[in-house]
């Protein structure tokens, strides 16, 4: 099966320090890929990196098996829809219509259909006449994902996309996303609860200093070793009915 | 309001106000005279109509279109309601270049000094696009344009101060007040062909506008040969103010406004607000320059002076309600 993104061995320099080192990474369609680590670590780095909006010191990005940096625009929007941590929206625009920004290159009815759907599935269909500038911030997250799930790539990108939404929200925003890769589509997420990443994710791929220092399954690349290593937390998985749930606490807190 | 109405409205103000233009002045005309003017172009009346206010008017109209066009062009571009065209430094650049134009005693040649003005604001345009190219982030390129400005405008200055003719300094201020008073066709006619290659650019670039709202990145992955747009946008605002510039000096304000008024009506569309921009730029300076004529003063007050002094407070009073609608 053809990969949706692939990182092999890749290095990126940002200000002066390796921001990626060396690092390799894969996506493959129907799959939710969970990027975690700290702050720094290289999450949002690695995705720009996918997605060719940063150059590479070395080593290999593709989107769908072709070489990122010689795809043209409109190959590339075709291959791979992202939603960024920027969260600014400039004007105060419909919802709808930022929705629609996701569909921009399709006919307009079919672009405001798609957005319209898409804002029904965030649940802000009755909110689709709205300002963006005008929402609160935790809708307004909601109105941008709606924008990525307008897009009709075989591959979604979001960073942080759960950042700022309530509980309920961050629950539906996840499992869209699972449904989205259930229908073949590619996901590859940053997220900084690690419950949540090892309830939503088939793989979580863990980062620290630019480095993977784990690839595999929730629990077994979060284990406590990695935990240890990379967050700085003595942590434990609990098994619930509503899946596993991490118990942690900062190692200095436990006294080393 | 949908599009089409508001464009029918605002098309429908543009006439009446072009309307006024034509039928005031300081020589009142009889009915039968204007009747006369119609009949006869060649007619006192119709040399008063056709040769004096007509190309005025038109004038005005164009140059307030493209400073409409082009701030709405610079505040999509740049994501920010405060962009104008004077933002970039290339207002200041078309002012220096008619203000050498004017020292080196060019004043008597009008196309001498619409070339000199066109090329400073089309250099000032390239320094501008160059570093478009360089930076992404919309703050750094407002800061480098304020910077141009600023520079253009300490250049102007060092004009005034070194040139050694009292009478060429009175010219350079009265040329950078803004005026469309004494313009003739030809004068029009030069500035259309730069125009019509900025407008061209403009529309070109506008849907790169509508994918800026939400960043650089997200518009880096919409599909749209970003590079290309960004860089047309910058040339096309470029050539729009560097010849509304060359044909009537500086004019301040209407790049900033023009948007403003007509951007709730288009519900923050930075695509779709170009057009109303474009119209509502047209009917502002032809209105004001209907207030510079009519104004009881000695002296015909200047286009750039009525659109600052009723600009301004019209634009506080519209930021006033937009930052209310925002904060409600």
């Amino acid at each position: 099966m053809r990969l949706a993104l692939q990182l092999v061995d890749a290095s990126v320099k940002l200000g002066g320090r390796m921001a990626l080192d060396q690092t390799s990474v894969a996506v493959a369609p129907g799959e939710v890929v969970g990027l975690v680590g700290p702050n720094g670590a290289g999450k949002t780095t690695l995705l720009r990196a996918g997605l060719g909006l940063v150059s590479l010191e070395t080593g290999i990005a593709e989107l769908a098996g072709e070489a990122v940096a010689t795809l043209s625009a409109p190959h590339r929007a075709r291959l791979a829809g992202y939603l960024p941590q920027e969260r600014r929206v400039a004007w105060n625009m419909p919802a709808w219509r930022i929705a629609a920004l996701g569909a921009v290159a399709a006919p307009p009815a079919e672009a405001e259909a798609r957005a319209r759907t898409a804002l029904d599935r965030v649940g802000l269909s009755l909110l689709a006449e709205r300002g963006a500038l005008s929402m609160s911030g935790g809708e307004r997250g909601r109105v941008l994902f709606a924008r990525l799930l307008a897009t009709c790539a075989p591959l979604l990108v979001a960073d942080e996309p759960v950042a700022g939404l309530d509980p309920a929200a961050q629950l539906l925003v996840l499992d869209l996303l699972r449904r989205e890769a259930a229908e073949g589509r590619a996901v590859i997420l940053t997220l900084h609860d690690l419950t949540l990443a090892a309830r939503t994710c088939d793989r979580l791929v863990v980062l620290s200093h630019g480095r993977v220092i784990a690839d595999g399954g929730p629990r077994a690349a979060l284990s406590s070793a990695v935990l240890a290593q990379a967050f700085g937390l003595h942590g434990e998985w609990i098994d619930t009915p509503n899946g596993p749930l991490l118990s942690a606490r900062h190692i200095s807190a436990a006294g080393g | 309001m949908s599009r089409i109405p508001l464009t029918a409205v605002l098309v429908g103000a543009l006439v009446v106000a072009l309307g006024l233009g034509l039928a005031l002045g300081e020589v009142p005309l009889s009915a039968g005279q204007y009747l006369d003017a119609f009949r006869h172009p060649g007619a006192p009346a119709g040399e008063i109509l056709w040769a004096l206010r007509a190309p005025r008017v038109v004038a005005a109209a164009v140059v307030g279109a493209a400073l409409g066009l082009s701030g709405a062009v610079m505040q999509g571009l740049l994501r920010n309601p405060l962009a104008e065209p004077g933002v970039l430094g290339v207002s200041a650049g078309g002012g220096l270049g008619a203000a050498l134009a004017i020292a080196a005693g060019l004043a008597a040649s009008p196309e001498a000094v619409q070339a000199a003005a066109l090329a400073g604001a089309l250099l000032a345009g390239l320094a501008v696009a160059v570093a478009a190219a360089r930076f992404r982030e919309p703050e750094a390129l407002i800061l480098f344009g304020v910077a141009l400005s600023a520079f253009g405008g300490a250049l102007t200055a060092l004009v005034f101060n070194l040139s050694p003719s009292p009478v060429s300094n009175t010219e350079i201020l009265a040329w950078l007040m803004g005026s469309v008073a004494n313009r003739d066709w030809t004068d029009i006619a030069r500035a259309l062909l730069p125009m019509a290659a900025g407008l061209a650019l403009c529309l070109y670039a506008a849907r790169a506008l509508l994918v800026m709202t939400l960043g650089e990145e997200t518009a880096a992955l919409s599909g749209l040969p970003m590079e290309r747009m960004r860089a047309a946008a910058v040339a096309g605002a470029a050539l729009l103010t560097g010849a509304a510039v060359a044909l009537a000096g500086v004019i301040g304000f209407v790049g900033l406004a023009a948007p403003h008024l007509v951007r709730g009506a288009v519900r923050g569309d930075p695509e779709r607000v170009l057009l109303p921009s474009a119209l509502t730029g047209a009917i502002l300076v032809v209105l004001a320059d209907l207030i510079g004529r009519a104004a009881p003063t000695e002296v015909e007050l200047k286009l750039g002076v009525v659109t600052a002094l009723f600009g301004a407070p019209m634009f506080a009073l519209v930021a006033w309600r937009a930052a209310r609608s925002w904060s409600a």
